[in-house]
């Protein structure tokens, strides 16, 4: 008997990161629970448009234009005949492709740039830091802008041009990281013992950045989502017939939006939540990777224990990305 | 104090120098450029004409140096950026300076106007939210900040016009009031294109507020003000939120080309003639003086505000070290 309940609780304690994980996400920070839900969600949508959607995304229902909902579409019918539901089913798998893909582009930039400027530093420091600073100085949507308009708008082209500008922006983080960590007493042992820099890189810097790595990710995603929408909303993003949500809002949409306002409330209803609850969930992540920020304190925040105060807030324009 | 800026300064030649090259090359650098454009469906153009007249026909080297104003113009004079001339427009033919005379005070007011509104409503929901830390109200505050980050002013702009016209049949005033002619019709006019615009930048200084009032709160300086019987107004208005505020400033400094940028979608969604609508007119039409002139100003605006909120910082806390 004694044996069976020791079992039992070696069993329960012997969870595999992620699921702990997933246990303090939901105990500690029920938004952030909200949050992975819209996101679990939108992931879903995204992977299963084609069986979710009641109609295809660019079937027309001739002599049904422009209707308002109704039982058979329940979110009306645009200009063309098309189900304004099934289009923004069919979106959200443009926006999981984007937001992943972009972010992942951009946060291998990020941690490639990172690296090379923050590890090596010296001259080749010098110099990315100051094209950086050059490269910052220009408003990101207006030379995402300019960069789409010579390459061309295209899904593929979007997310080449978000990955490249953001993995810029992102790539201070990493070098900060990369230099705090470089001050290290067993990076110095690791250089003393003669170990290679591939060795030390991939044995103690990256697994040491791993943390502000996740973290500029997960804000990421949220912001290339809502940038992608804005770039098809200008007219440089994804090109119609293609339902990307930005777009829905644009040209058309914003002809009829008077006579048929569903053609544009329900793509930036769906972005809205998408984002608020990628953010929220985003948010979520970060406060529970970064032991800096964890534990209840009470009221007027006062801590017994004084805090080494690290100057990494990461990313505090993080979402400022319209 | 003063060798630090100085050196400030002199970090600035060659960002800016960089800057030009990118806002120079980058639209000339691939194929496809105006001649292309303009002689679209019509094969008799002379190329080499236009091309001459458009200052097309000599290397991009000389190019650029012209577009500088460091190498002599075709009739031996010197017009360039140095000397305060960004060009002619191809697809307009205007000089580029009189086209961003005529567009930038709209989108200056509009970037002001939503700076100075969100501020006002961001900053005090960012205390409260810090004061009441994991209370509902600090719940309610920090999912607020949230949603204004997360709502797209491109959607938030169109309802804002679609639903006023369905219930009342109001539409907002398409023609543009200048502040000069009726100064409270003007501000009527941009007020909520403002709003919108700073929803974003509004949910990151309450962050960022909520994050530094929560910093200065734990502060041993804080704890002895408590003990030493302080009432709770003094505390937390001169004690920490002045200490708090100070890198919110930078906030303001990053903002800056988060909100030039959004002016490109607010203008085109309330239908401003500002920089926004020459820069999607300049970009379909590669009209690539205009380009660079936009984004040169763009980039000396940024470059100035944050040399600015650079020394006011080092001003304000005498912690910065001017190494």
């Amino acid at each position: 008997m004694a044996d069976s309940s020791s079992g039992k609780v070696a069993e329960t304690k012997r969870h595999s990161w992620l699921v702990g994980f997933l246990i303090r996400l939901v105990k500690e920070k029920p938004l952030g629970t909200v949050g992975g839900i819209i996101t679990l969600l939108l992931l879903l949508t995204g992977i299963f448009a084609n069986f979710i959607a009641p109609y295809g995304m660019n079937e027309c229902w001739v002599g049904d234009f422009l209707a308002p909902p109704s039982a058979k579409f329940w979110l009306g019918i645009d200009n063309v005949g098309r189900d304004v539901l099934s289009r923004v089913i069919y979106g959200a798998r443009i926006s999981v492709i984007v937001g992943l893909a972009g972010a992942t582009l951009a946060t291998i930039v990020s941690v490639i740039i990172g690296i090379v400027s923050g590890y090596f530093g010296g001259k080749l420091d010098l110099i990315v830091q100051r094209v950086i600073d050059a490269w910052m100085c220009l408003p990101s949507l207006i030379l995402m802008m300019v960069i789409i308009s010579i390459i061309g708008a295209g899904i593929w082209q979007v997310i080449a041009v978000m990955g490249l500008t953001y993995g810029v922006t992102g790539s201070r983080l990493i070098r900060g990281a990369v230099i705090s960590i470089k001050e290290n007493v067993y990076v110095a042992a690791a250089e003393a013992i003669g170990c290679s820099n591939t060795r030390i890189l991939t044995r103690h810097i990256m697994p040491n950045i791993m943390a502000p790595t996740i973290v500029l990710f997960t804000h990421r995603v949220p912001s290339i989502i809502l940038i992608e929408a804005s770039l098809s909303f200008l007219g440089f993003g994804i090109p119609p017939p293609d339902p990307s949500w930005g777009g829905m809002l644009s040209g058309m949409g914003r002809s009829y939006m008077f006579r048929a306002p569903w053609m544009v409330i329900w793509p930036g209803l769906a972005l809205s939540i998408v984002v608020y609850g990628v953010n929220m969930f985003g948010d979520a992540v970060r406060d529970l990777l970064d032991p800096r920020l964890r534990g209840g304190v009470g009221r007027y925040g006062v801590r017994v224990k004084k805090e080494v105060t690290v100057k990494s807030e990461p990313s505090p324009l993080k979402g400022l990305t319209k | 104090m003063r060798a630090y800026i100085i050196r400030r300064l002199l970090l600035l030649i060659p960002t800016m120098f960089l800057v030009s090259l990118i806002i120079f090359f980058m639209m000339r650098i691939l194929p496809g450029n105006i001649i292309d454009v303009l002689s679209a469906g019509d094969v008799e153009i002379d190329r080499a004409m236009l091309e001459r007249q458009l200052g097309l026909d000599v290397p991009q080297i000389v190019q650029y140096g012209r577009w500088l104003g460091v190498a002599p113009q075709a009739d031996g004079g010197f017009s360039g950026v140095f000397q305060g001339d960004l060009g002619s427009s191809w697809w307009r033919g205007l000089p580029v300076v009189d086209l961003l005379a005529s567009a930038w005070p709209v989108t200056l007011e509009l970037a002001l106007m939503g700076l100075i509104i969100t501020q006002l409503i961001a900053l005090p929901i960012g205390v409260y939210s810090a004061l009441r830390q994991d209370e509902w109200g600090d719940y309610i505050g920090r999912s607020f900040a949230i949603l204004c980050v997360s709502v797209p002013g491109f959607w938030l702009g169109t309802m804002v016009i679609v639903f006023p016209a369905i219930w009342w049949g109001y539409m907002p005033p398409i023609m543009l009031v200048h502040f000069t002619e009726d100064p409270i019709g003007n501000l009527r006019m941009f007020i909520v294109p403002a709003i919108i615009l700073g929803m974003a930048l509004a949910g990151v200084t309450m962050r960022m507020t909520r994050t530094m009032m929560l910093e200065v709160l734990r502060q041993d300086y804080i704890r002895t003000a408590w003990a030493k019987g302080l009432g709770e107004r003094v505390v937390v208005l001169r004690h920490t939120l002045k200490n708090a505020l100070i890198p919110v400033i930078t906030i303001i400094g990053l903002g800056v080309p988060f909100l030039l940028g959004g002016t490109v979608i607010i203008e085109q969604i309330f239908v401003l003639p500002g920089m926004g609508r020459l820069i999607i007119d300049g970009v379909q039409h590669r009209d690539c003086p205009l380009i660079s002139g936009i984004m040169l100003l763009f980039a000396v605006i940024l470059v100035l505000v944050n040399l600015m909120v650079d020394l006011t910082y080092a001003y304000l806390d005498p912690r910065v070290h001017f190494k």
